[in-house]
């Protein structure tokens, strides 16, 4: 692919330069790819110090130290475990600054983290597809080249603004007034004022992806559905929405990853109080949240809180993983359709 | 979804279905376009709520806006500024700079010039997009892991602006990726039959060509950085930024400050916090603003 010009260097070039120019190509090459290598190294080095610092809270000592310490001893060190496995999985109360009985379920961290993620979705789901369709099919060309941009504006808000959003103006402004008229009161932090910024913070996504699938759909099938006398809204439901659902589908997997990740307008919307609840009024505190609170607090290296860091992003990790997994794998069927 | 209507059902058409088929699409019009208006009404919201507390910070609290700019962070919130989190976050967004650009670009550039179309090549590809859906959170803890208490740098600037440079770099490499898409292949095809080699085609015929897209994405990327808090105050940011930071110091920055103003519970700080803000979001614009003025003077068609 590369060796083209050494066959014949051409008039005026002597074969050693050319020899030489090759020779800096392939070093090139070999700096270039070490550069790429570096990606799929951090993927490693996430995974290593994730679940290296996650056995650190089961146990007594991180896995690399255990390692070193029985290697230098040569004998099997033996190990104290701290946390039991069950507890972290199916214990109901996460409370790790307890003085006598510290628990460390994360179904409590889970719980909140799904609860805002699914609200989200309500939000972003609808309002991001109902979008996409107004863009691709309804919008004049004019319309549709500012209104995409505006949108996606949305996405470049910083979450922490989105977080202040939501003490400063979504809940006292907009859900406190509603709430009281139904005789509900809501605190200033709540689930459903993160519920709501995590949704809007997320429509560009839906509504952006969604349109290029859209927009996709070849527009053979729009004509023929016409000429059977189907309206506008008819096209629009029938045929493009079907025509497009693998790109809308995979849009809001995206939608609903970013939801789960999303770490500063939900620790400032929802709060930094663990409870395992269903309720939209309550204070919660989300996986992210509770990492950014502890980290505020500053933990010591070793000690069970910072260990239980990375226990939780690692949980963290894996489901944002298996997200985008779905994700790619209805991506890539996704265009086998349309090649 | 399969619903089709069954209007039509009856064989001929009468006046009175088609009225209904006509305000069904009229209210269905209505509905998506007020759908698509929601999301920037809520932008103007947001704005409005930002301008709003900020008004009421400078002109009924009395915050002074030259103090604010001038000086460190404070106990008293008359006395509280914003300047070594600025500085904090250039000293940030330049270490991210040279950190993500080369490793990006060289990275896009092996991808799309050199790579061979195999398995391995798919697979780290494959890794790419999976790493842009990682929560910037994880970077946080990454880098506090490796470069904090791994190699104990400590909760320095230099291993806040690792964090961020990992984080944005699958951003520069797709843009940068897209960008060397771009151009035309007839472009390589004709510097490689001069007797070029691939390097001197990439030098200096295909990365010119491809540069305004590249640089476009990589200011886009650096606008997200600039943003980012999560990684921060794991990497162990100061939230109170005193002291201007340099690269090897604990370090604040505008995100971290503008987090710890909103948490507090005294409301004054809520003003400050979106003082803070308004100051953030003039230079994303300016930034968004940079970026687009170069995709639109420097890009040619080829």
């Amino acid at each position: 692919m590369s060796t083209d010009a050494t066959t014949d260097p051409g008039p005026g070039i002597t074969g050693d330069v050319a020899a030489a120019d090759q020779r800096r190509d392939r070093l090139i090459r070999r700096v270039l790819f070490g550069c790429t290598s570096i990606t799929v190294l951090t993927t490693i080095a996430i995974f290593v110090v994730l679940l290296d610092n996650t056995w650190g809270f089961f146990f007594d000592a991180t896995f690399s130290q255990w390692l070193v310490r029985s290697v230098t001893s040569l004998t099997v060190e033996g190990l104290t475990q701290r946390i039991a496995v069950t507890e972290f999985l199916f214990d109901t109360e996460w409370r790790p600054s307890h003085a006598d009985d510290p628990r460390f379920g994360i179904m409590t961290l889970v719980s909140a983290t799904v609860l805002i993620t699914v609200g989200a979705a309500f939000v972003s789901i609808p309002i991001g597809t109902a979008a996409a369709l107004y863009l691709s099919e309804y919008a004049s060309v004019r319309t549709r080249k500012y209104l995409k941009p505006t949108l996606e504006v949305l996405a470049g808000v910083p979450t922490i603004v989105y977080g202040f959003f939501a003490v400063s103006f979504v809940t006292p402004v907009l859900l406190r007034p509603v709430l009281e008229l139904f005789g509900l009161s809501i605190g200033r932090n709540n689930v459903l004022s993160a519920m709501v910024v995590v949704g809007i913070m997320t429509i560009p996504m839906v509504a952006s992806i969604s349109e290029d699938a859209m927009r996709a759909v070849p527009d053979d099938l729009r004509n023929g559905a016409y000429a059977l006398g189907a309206s506008k809204y008819e096209v629009s439901t029938s045929v493009v929405l079907p025509a497009s659902i693998s790109g809308i589908f995979a849009s809001y997997i995206l939608a609903v990853s970013r939801a789960i990740g999303e770490t500063m307008a939900v620790t400032l919307a929802a709060g930094a109080t663990p409870t395992l609840t269903a309720n939209p009024l309550a204070e919660v505190q989300t996986m992210t949240a509770y990492m950014v609170t502890t980290m505020r607090s500053t933990a010591g290296v070793g000690s069970i809180t910072y260990q239980s860091l990375f226990a939780v992003g690692l949980v963290l990790f894996l489901m944002t993983l298996v997200a985008n997994l779905i994700n790619d794998y209805i991506k890539r069927r996704y265009r086998e359709v349309y090649r | 979804m399969a619903t089709v209507s069954t209007d039509t059902d009856s064989g001929v058409l009468s006046d009175a279905d088609l009225r209904w088929v006509k305000r069904k699409e009229v209210l269905f019009h209505a509905t998506l376009f007020l759908a698509s208006v929601f999301g920037v009404a809520m932008l103007g919201l947001l704005v409005f709520d930002v301008l709003f507390e900020t008004a009421v910070g400078v002109l009924v609290l009395g915050i002074d806006v030259t103090t604010f700019l001038t000086s460190g962070a404070s106990r008293d919130w008359e006395r509280a500024g914003f300047l070594p989190a600025i500085i904090g976050s250039v000293w940030l967004v330049l270490l991210t700079l040279i950190f993500s650009f080369f490793l990006g670009v060289s990275t896009a550039t092996y991808l799309e010039e050199y790579a061979p179309n195999t398995r391995t090549v798919r697979l780290i590809e494959a890794n790419l997009t999976n790493l842009a859906g990682v929560p910037s959170v994880v970077y946080g803890l990454l880098a506090l892991g490796v470069f904090v208490n791994g190699l104990r740098l400590g909760s320095i600037l230099l291993a806040g602006s690792i964090a961020l440079a990992l984080l944005v770099v699958p951003i520069v490499i797709v843009a940068s990726q897209e960008a060397l898409r771009a151009v035309p292949s007839g472009v390589r095809d004709g510097s490689l039959a001069t007797g070029a080699t691939r390097w001197q085609t990439v030098r200096g015929v295909v990365l010119p060509a491809a540069l305004p897209g590249i640089v476009t994405g990589t200011i886009l990327a650096l606008a997200r950085a600039i943003g980012e808090t999560a990684p921060l105050i794991m990497v162990g940011a100061v939230l109170q930024a005193r002291q201007t930071p340099d690269p090897f110091s604990l370090f604040g920055s505008m995100p971290t400050m503008i987090y710890y103003w909103a948490f507090r519970p005294i409301t004054e700080f809520h003003n400050l916090a979106a003082l803070g803000i308004l100051v953030l979001l003039t230079i994303l614009v300016g930034m968004y603003g940079v970026a687009f003025f170069v995709r639109n003077r420097y890009e040619r068609r080829l």
